[in-house]
């Protein structure tokens, strides 16, 4: 795991870590059930203090990107899929409005619509 | 869960010309606590009530939960005080100072001590008189790491070294830590030390706690606030703890950043302050 810290940041440490975490695993490149460092380790490599760290993962756990077992560490969470799921859903939903919205304007029947999707959407396949 | 390694409660103690008074400090296990504060705040004064070298007027000291009237010998055991003068005799070697020391400790470890000797490239055969400052240091690391303390107490274990020494002092100190049940309370007055390895802080200012704070928050709470001379009256000047003003314009440090920024929002620039900036002004608005 790759997080560079920059010392003249306004943005406080905690809050880097945070982000470039929260990076790798949307990105992909954590992947669930991976374990993190451990908060202590983490904090040695940075050569920052613990409690910077443990701030950096109570944000990350109560987000949902991971989650702790004591005495085993953190590790990616599962959820984030569900929560990549959902974001994506809401696209798509936002999409499909905007498609209802120009098929209103021009009259076009809910039947219509379908007709359309579906052709689409099995011509795609 | 979070265990505090040492309670100080109301402690009075007076001197001549000095005292502290009703003087409360926690300290976390698990953290590294730097105990900062200018000369003559009390730092010295609250190590040796800590390590039972002073006897408090009147409040308590408790060390892991303990009293010294009934378990000095236990808490002793389980302190390792690190310090680099007048601990050794100059004419011993390393070999002669473990001999001496080991039989004070129950949990003397010969295999770590060897392991820290060598880690620090410390030599057992020469005499102590020809150790740097910096090699005394280690020298009475290793003797606490051999007997296992879990609370290391250091005072002022930066000052007078070199930097490089000190970035190494501080990468042990890391190493340290990865074990969770270890404390370090350490006092310095060289506040950038603290920037890499200090969970908590805590200030003393003339035998009084000022405050006892994780890192990040005095960076959140606190804040030095530039702008002109126009800006400040009676009103606002209340808003800080103390001001710096020249002809220029006036530098001040504020203990509620929010507020200030709501107060002056871009007429003024609001910077991080440092650990100095907070002893700084802190010292001249009392």
């Amino acid at each position: 795991m790759q997080i560079i810290i920059s010392n003249s940041s306004k943005e406080p440490i905690y809050e880097q870590i945070y982000a470039q975490i929260k990076k790798l695993i949307l990105t992909g490149e954590l992947q669930e059930g991976q374990a993190l460092p451990s908060m202590r380790q983490l904090a040695k490599d940075l050569e920052i203090s613990v409690i910077t760290t443990k701030r950096a993962y109570e944000e990350l756990e109560k987000n949902g990107f991971i989650y702790s077992i004591v005495g085993k560490g953190s590790f990616i969470a599962e959820q984030n899929k569900e929560m990549m799921r959902e974001r994506k859903i809401k696209v798509i939903e936002e999409n499909l409005l905007i498609a209802i919205q120009n098929a209103k304007e021009m009259n076009l029947s809910l039947a219509e619509l379908k007709e359309m999707l579906t052709l689409l959407y099995t011509e795609d396949a | 869960m979070m265990e505090n390694v040492i309670e100080l409660q109301h402690i009075h103690k007076s001197f001549k010309g000095f005292e502290i008074k009703d003087f409360s400090i926690n300290v976390k296990k698990g953290f590294v606590t730097g105990f900062i504060g200018g000369n003559g705040a009390g730092k010295s004064t609250t190590i040796k009530l800590i390590m039972n070298l002073l006897k408090q007027d009147s409040g308590t000291v408790s060390v892991f939960g303990m009293d010294y009237k009934k378990h000095e010998k236990e808490i002793k055991e389980r302190i390792g005080f690190v310090y680099d003068e007048n601990i050794f005799y100059e004419n011993l070697t390393l070999k002669d100072m473990k001999r001496i020391i080991k039989p004070a400790y129950k949990n003397w470890d010969d295999n770590a001590f060897q392991r820290y000797v060598n880690e620090f490239e410390l030599p057992l055969n020469k005499s102590m008189k020809t150790f740097s400052k910096g090699m005394k240091m280690k020298a009475s690391l290793a003797i606490a790491l051999a007997h296992h303390a879990e609370l290391i107490i250091m005072d002022e274990p930066t000052a007078g070294l070199d930097p490089i020494f000190r970035r190494e002092l501080l990468n042990i100190l890391h190493e340290l830590m990865q074990d969770e049940d270890r404390t370090i309370f350490f006092s310095t007055h060289i506040t950038t030390d603290l920037d890499r390895i200090a969970d908590y802080i805590t200030f003393v200012h003339n035998g009084e706690h000022i405050f006892t704070k994780e890192f990040y928050k005095i960076e959140e709470e606190y804040a030095i606030v530039k702008g002109t001379l126009d800006l400040l009256d009676r009103e606002t000047e209340q808003e800080f703890i103390s001001i710096r003003k020249t002809n220029t314009g006036f530098e001040a440090l504020t203990a509620d950043k929010n507020r200030v920024i709501n107060i002056f929002g871009d007429t003024v620039i609001v910077e991080k302050p440092t650990l100095e900036d907070i002893m700084y002004y802190t010292k001249k608005g009392r």
